[in-house]
């Protein structure tokens, strides 16, 4: 296997989103775990970073009325009752 | 032949109403949620989620692989709340953006605000200031956030879409994802932060 380039600071700030979003390439994401690793700073930000999306995670769950899961139900008879009359 | 077969079988399924109501039912709350950071209210969200199920209903045969449904709705649910977007006479006012953020937009960063790199290993100001935070105050931060920004923010980081599928259900380019949710963040952050500086959540050094 080759060896990890190693990386500063900058370069891992700048590919710290698409790494904690799994989008950062094979390479990339070896760079920055091993300078993660090695970098408390760094370490601390991926830590804070991944927080705040979990938080944000959390924060897209509404609580729905159960008003309107009745309504969103009596939306799928209407789909039905559609369906029939389209085929006979 | 099998191909042939797999696909028929894949229109049925789509076309199946149990097939749908059971894939809106698991998704709807992740549905209702991301319409209530796009629509900002209560209301206006279950009526952007009703008339998307009823739209992904009426055109369900266009949802050509089953696999691919959480996407396939997304979009229809994004699309809905653009068109209706534009068909309301007033705008607060036009977002213009340039699409290739400046420096100063995407460089705020909570954490380098925040953090003290000589503290303590037991200090995390950082932390404390996210622990303090209430779910509140991050969707009030996120609904600050203009649209083109809020929605990849909603797909990204609370519905966990990956850039290909983002691109794919808003119809932008990748690059495109990743330059809107770098400052989309940059200016969440710059939110927050501000925020918290109303709310007192930061102790001023
Ligand atoms: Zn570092």
């Amino acid at each position: 296997m080759k060896k990890v380039k190693t990386i500063g600071c900058e370069e891992a700030l700048k590919h710290l989103l698409a790494y904690l979003d799994q989008e950062a390439g094979a390479i990339k994401r070896r760079e920055v775990e091993r300078h993660i690793e090695i970098c408390r700073t760094c370490f601390s930000r991926a830590e804070f970073e991944q927080s705040l999306k979990t938080r944000l995670r959390e924060a897209g769950r509404g609580t729905m009325r159960s008003s309107f899961e009745k309504r969103i139900k009596i939306l799928f008879d209407q789909f039905t009752t559609k369906q029939k009359r389209e085929t006979p | 032949m099998t191909t042939e077969l797999n696909r028929g079988l894949r229109l049925e399924i789509t076309d199946d109403r149990h097939f749908f109501e059971g894939k809106v039912a698991d998704l709807l709350d992740r549905l209702y949620g991301a319409a209530l950071r796009l629509a900002k209210n209560r209301e206006d969200a279950e009526d952007l989620v009703a008339e998307a199920v009823a739209k992904a209903w009426a055109s369900r045969r266009s949802l050509k692989d089953p696999e691919k449904f959480r996407s396939w709705i997304f979009r229809i649910l994004t699309n809905t709340f653009i068109s209706g977007c534009r068909k309301q006479a007033v705008r607060p006012q036009a977002e213009t953006f340039q699409e290739h953020p400046s420096d100063v937009e995407t460089a705020f960063s909570l954490f380098e605000e925040l953090h003290q790199p000589f503290l303590l290993w037991w200090g995390n100001p950082e932390k404390d200031f996210l622990n303090k935070l209430l779910s509140q105050d991050i969707e009030k931060a996120v609904d600050t956030l203009p649209e083109a920004f809020r929605m990849v923010i909603v797909l990204s980081d609370m519905e966990g879409f990956s850039y290909q599928e983002i691109s794919e259900i808003l119809r932008v380019p990748v690059g495109t994802v990743r330059s809107r949710l770098a400052r989309g963040r940059g200016l969440l952050q710059k939110a927050l932060w501000e925020h918290g500086k109303d709310a007192g959540l930061i102790k001023s050094t």
